[in-house]
């Protein structure tokens, strides 16, 4: 806990994933949607492969705060959740596993939607 | 004038009144951005697992999520969110501020189209597109581990 060490490492990791969406802004000028569905479905691949658990022991809020991670849970989910009850599991786990971020998202956008209003663009 | 002529020169005026973005500078805006961002998630983690230590460390991490997306969509509420977002690019972007940015956003700005058909469907004119990728690929995966 509070660890200085594991601080750099998230700092260095997050800071990395976040400049290959730069480069891949300025290379293939992506839109922001874009960008979160490329590095959601890295997410998924990583975790498919196995390679994201050892990622997140290294790096912590590094690999987890970015969108990266909502896949990686989404199909951790689906995967752990299809060993325990089948197909059943693999259709109910990703959403559960990733359901309270989902769920906060709508809500503070929502409330905050109808708190604020959007100011003109100049 | 053919259409790919025209086409060219079409291509050629909107490189020109693109605005430019200086790549080595933004992208060490996006990386110290990004970074500060994930070390904010890992000082939350701590934090809960601080004052409560009985909470596993899945759930600090789920805590530190869900109090960046609260963060980022207040943080858009305001009108601050866009610019951070304009000067770190892909820093505020790939982390799920990006994800959260991209449901408050539409909401405030589709408000005026009414409460159904412009706040409540516009939210997930980008977060749509997100959460059904995840699905799908995450159902996909699920099913081949499945059978291996």
């Amino acid at each position: 806990m509070f660890d200085p060490i594991m601080y750099l490492k998230v700092f260095a990791v997050g800071g990395l994933v976040c400049m290959i969406g730069q480069i891949l802004i300025i290379t293939t000028k992506m839109t922001s949607a874009r960008i979160l569905v490329t590095f959601l479905l890295i997410g998924v691949a990583l975790e498919a492969f196995k390679l994201f658990e050892p990622i997140r022991d290294f790096a912590g809020a590094g690999i987890t705060v970015p969108i990266v991670g909502f896949g990686a849970s989404l199909a951790h989910g689906a995967i752990s959740a299809g060993e325990a009850s089948g197909l059943l599991g693999v259709l109910t786990g990703g959403l559960t596993a990733t359901a309270g971020g989902i769920a906060v998202a709508i809500f503070a956008g929502y409330v905050f939607g109808l708190i604020f209003s959007s100011k003109t663009k100049k | 004038m053919n259409i790919e002529e025209r086409n060219a020169k079409y291509n050629a005026y909107v490189e020109a009144k693109m605005p430019k973005t200086k790549p080595w500078p933004s992208l060490f805006r996006s990386f110290w951005v990004g970074g500060v961002i994930c070390c904010l998630g890992e000082l939350i983690k701590d934090l809960c697992l601080y004052f409560f230590p009985y909470m596993t460390t899945a759930d600090a991490y789920t805590w530190a999520l869900i109090s960046l997306i609260v963060l980022a969509s207040f943080f858009t509420g305001i009108g601050v969110f866009d610019k951070i977002g304009a000067y770190a690019g892909a820093g505020t972007i790939v982390p799920i501020t990006g994800f959260s940015n991209s449901i408050a956003s539409p909401a405030l700005e589709f408000k005026r189209e009414g409460l159904v058909f412009g706040l409540m469907s516009k939210m997930f004119v980008i977060a749509g597109p997100v959460i059904v990728t995840g699905v799908v690929a995450s159902i996909i995966v699920g099913i081949i581990y499945l059978f291996i």
